[in-house]
């Protein structure tokens, strides 16, 4: 519970009639807030509802329509995200904002490198103040490794350190978690704590409600860009924040029926990549969800990437409805009917610069809507206005580029690119990684209405509710091995944590 | 408001999409602009018209007709991210091999004595043929090493004109055959320059092969990812800018009616400025030939323009070059504005 009590401490930043719109359309409509001394404020809202929009004005990345900002009083205008900075003002970005040719280090402190008197960057002091910050986060990471060799979640670590050394008065957190597992979000609440105790004031945007609980000391719940209000989670349930959010009750979670004797669609029989994954041998069936659970960096993303032919095993053998394979190339996969949404939709995911539509049809071309040579915009359009419809994809117009979607829609584009492809076989590493708690429950069910039509589903997550919610059997790695699969009944949070963890 | 697209009666619905203007036509603009301006000064200094004479005009277009066709080419390469600094030396390269192969029976010391009034397809056939290798080459550096496309191109660039000089041991290749002077007189290579622009600009709108080139530009892992052959694409994407070099290597020697390996020296550099004034970006992903066309006229402007006011040859490379630096200030200017406002 947030233990600091009654959240009544000075104010430290306020936030009033802040509106901002884009090419006409209002993302945010004269919000207020408040955001006090040494306490968290969440943010929640559906996708789309203008949270990172609201921090990024803060954090003076974009500026308002209209509004102000006040840091303890006095009128804050703020027309770069340096001017934030210097006002003492940091944020976590929900899209990480990182260098990947660059070691860790320099990420971190980048055109703040500590320099001796000829101006060149003295390394030793630079490799000592960060291990120390890591050390705080309690990560282990070398701080001369390369960034983009890394996997996601350290490299969201080390957007957290970014910001931490910034030692600012208020850091503002753009789902911090929706890259890690639960060791390294613990790691990040006691960090969280700590900076409270200290008197920062944190404004924390997540999608994950439990946390909440443990964590915030308000909470505020934006919708369609309109503040709704703002209380302590004491006085709220679970259900009250979802009805604030979403405006109505939300169905439960579909349970997964069993399968019975449905044939293998997809088994992986010692599978290795040499420094990755070792050994790995499971069956897939149609019908069926088989969740992937395990640490981050147990070797589940790369086991996806293999399977997909992005990565070429060192050992064993795949087979597709019993027939051993060839998985060289994403090709290869995509003709075997198998689908793949990626966890770093940044990175392996969004066309930026593209439409929404573009970027929703461009897997399908490669089968559909052409002929001789030529798109049929028409169907390929219609096909995809209905998948965005059925996925309730918010954007104003499929024109759009896919970079002005919100994190959580832009998550929705990328399943809808797969889905557009009927495939048997999908995999889906993190499929609701910053999605809400409204969307999340529609692609649980759209996952279950997949499975139940006969789409063999691998889904690789770190939530437990997720992987418990789906799961006909689940399969826990641990360091590249697979620990252990466990039938649907015995597969108890308990159970996958000691597995996982061993 | 935000609705989700379900909500929406149609996507064409939305208001805010429809007062934006086409990208081109701030390049158009610039274009315009440029013309009056010229036409102010010549009535200052030179007491002419700078418009208001056909033949300057057409002349004008005849000049940047090849760079034109160049930059039809090099717009694609650009769009995939990538660059293509062989193409002026590709051009003297398929120029020279086609010449040879385009000499009529009066030539006196002809490159092959034997192979004199040829049919005319076979010189152009021959010089097509030579650019796409070369292109193809680039591509197949590009997409079996992994090279940067810079490299890959710079290498081929000295190369391709090693082998230009090389061809003919450094001798001018001269006397060819009447039809195939024909192709580069009067208002052909305009013609070409167009339907090539046309071609091009068809396929990237309208085609998968449109598609995935975009695609390959905004984000090459993520269309990996989503299925693209992205080094098979590369290879077609390089050649097709080869065999345009390859096109524009046979207009310029039937319109020289001769071969120099001299020639065409930095004309890459004029079409990938015809490119990024058009708005093609060098980081991908962004591009289309309508503003190729217009960035292409607006050096011709310029060049004519310049020498309608007998202002020295020197100049003229100086402002092109702050033109260039400006077209690609402009864009980064543009991306930074989107990154900011998302
Ligand atoms: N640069 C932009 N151009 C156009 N529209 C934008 C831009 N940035 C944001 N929007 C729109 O503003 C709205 C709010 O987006 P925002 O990213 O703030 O949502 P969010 O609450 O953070 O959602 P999520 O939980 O998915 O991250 C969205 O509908 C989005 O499409
Ligand atoms: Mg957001």
């Amino acid at each position: 519970m947030g233990a600091a009590a009654d959240p009544v401490g000075p104010e430290l930043l306020e936030v009033s009639g802040v509106s901002k719109s884009f090419s006409g359309v209002a993302a945010l409509e004269d919000v207020t807030l408040r955001l006090r001394h040494g306490t968290v404020h969440a943010l929640l809202g559906e996708n789309g509802a203008g949270k990172s929009t609201l921090m990024r004005i803060v954090a003076g990345v974009c500026t308002p329509d209209a509004g102000e900002l006040r840091l303890e009083g006095r009128a804050l205008r703020l027309g770069s995200p340096g001017q934030a900075l210097a006002a003492g003002i940091a944020m976590i970005h929900q899209e990480l904002n990182l260098l990947p040719a660059m070691s860790v280090a320099e990420n971190i402190w980048i055109r703040r490198e500590p320099l001796n008197a000829l101006g060149l960057v003295r390394h030793r002091e630079l490799r000592r103040r960060t291990r120390a910050l890591l050390e705080r986060l309690g990560v282990d990471l070398d701080p001369q490794a390369e960034l983009g060799t890394l996997p996601l979640a350290a490299r969201q670590m080390v957007e957290i350190a970014r910001a931490l050394s910034y030692d600012s008065r208020v850091l503002i957190m753009d789902e911090p978690t929706s890259a890690l597992g639960e060791r390294d979000a613990e790691r990040l609440f006691a960090v969280i704590r700590d900076l409270r105790a200290r008197g920062v004031g944190i404004f924390y945007v997540t999608h994950r409600i439990d946390e909440l609980f443990a964590l915030a000391d308000e909470i505020s719940v934006l919708r369609d860009g309109r503040h709704v209000g703002t209380s302590c989670p004491r006085d709220l349930t679970r259900r009250d924040i979802i009805h604030m959010m979403v405006g109505r009750e939300l169905s439960s979670p579909p349970a997964a029926t069993p399968v019975q004797a449905a044939p293998v669609a997809l088994s992986a029989h010692g599978l290795s990549l040499e420094g990755w994954f070792c050994d790995v041998s499971f069956e897939l069936h149609a019908g069926e969800v088989l969740g992937v659970a395990g640490l981050v960096g147990s070797g589940r993303s790369k086991l996806a990437e293999t399977l997909f032919g992005i990565a070429r095993p060192t050992a064993g053998e795949i087979r597709i409805g019993g027939a051993a394979v060839r998985i060289d190339s994403p090709p290869a996969a995509i003709s075997r009917g198998i689908g793949f949404v990626t966890e770093d939709r940044r990175e392996t995911g969004c066309l930026p610069g593209l439409s929404v539509l573009e970027n929703l049809e461009i897997s399908a071309l490669a089968r559909d809507f052409v002929r001789l040579g030529f798109v049929h915009a028409g169907a390929a359009r219609r096909a995809c206005a209905g998948m965005a419809s059925a996925l309730r994809i918010k954007a104003p117009d499929l024109r759009e580029r896919i970079e002005t979607l919100s994190g959580g829609n832009q998550q929705k584009v990328l399943l809808g690119r797969w889905l557009l492809l009927n495939p048997q076989i999908l995999l889906l590493d993190e499929p609701t990684r910053g999605v809400d708690v409204g969307a999340k429950a529609e692609i649980h069910q759209l996952i279950a209405r997949l499975v139940s039509a006969g789409t063999a589903v691998l889904m690789i997550s770190s939530e437990m509710p997720e992987i418990l919610a789906l799961s006909h059997r689940v399969m826990v790695m641990h360091e590249g091995r697979v620990a252990g699969i466990l039938d649907r009944d015995l597969a108890t949070p308990a159970r996958i944590m000691d597995l996982a963890a061993r | 408001m935000h609705h989700s697209v379900a909500e929406r009666p149609a996507p064409s619905a939305a208001p805010a999409r429809l007062r934006r203007l086409p990208p081109e036509a701030g390049i158009a603009l610039v274009l315009i602009a440029l013309a009056l301006a010229f036409e102010l000064l010549g009535w200052i200094f030179v007491h002419q018209s700078f418009l208001a004479n056909a033949q300057r005009l057409v002349v004008m277009i005849l000049q940047v007709s090849v760079i034109g066709v160049i930059a039809v080419g090099v717009t694609q390469v650009i769009i995939t991210g990538g660059i293509d600094l062989s193409s002026g030396s590709v051009v003297a390269l398929t120029a020279m091999v086609a010449a040879s192969l385009a000499q009529s029976s009066e030539a006196v010391s002809a490159v092959y004595p034997a192979l004199t009034d040829l049919p005319v397809v076979i010189p152009v056939a021959a010089g097509l043929a030579v650019g796409a290798a070369a292109g193809l080459v680039n591509g197949s550096l590009i997409a079996a090493t992994g090279i940067p496309p810079f490299i890959a191109t710079l290498g081929v660039m000295a190369s391709a004109r090693g082998l230009a000089r090389w061809y003919t041991r450094g001798q001018p290749v001269s006397m060819l055959t009447d039809p195939y002077a024909a192709i580069g007189s009067g208002a052909v290579p305009v013609a070409i320059f167009l339907a090539t622009a046309l071609v091009f600009h068809v396929a990237l709108r309208y085609t998968r092969y449109g598609k995935f080139t975009y695609a390959i530009g905004a984000n090459r892992e993520a269309a990996r990812v989503a299925g693209i052959r992205v080094g098979r694409h590369l290879i077609v994407v390089y050649s097709i800018a080869g065999l345009l070099s390859g096109l524009a290597g046979v207009l310029t020697s039937a319109r020289a009616v001769s071969g120099q390996a001299g020639m065409r020296l930095m004309y890459e550099l004029d079409a990938i400025a015809a490119a990024v004034i058009g708005g093609a970006s060098l980081s991908g992903g962004v591009g289309r030939m309508t503003g190729t066309v217009i960035g292409t006229l607006i050096l011709g402007v310029v060049t004519s323009g310049f020498t309608f006011l007998r202002i020295d040859a020197y100049y003229q490379e100086i402002v092109k070059g702050a033109i260039i630096v400006a077209a690609v200030v402009a864009d980064q200017y543009r991306r930074r504005r989107r990154l900011t406002a998302t």
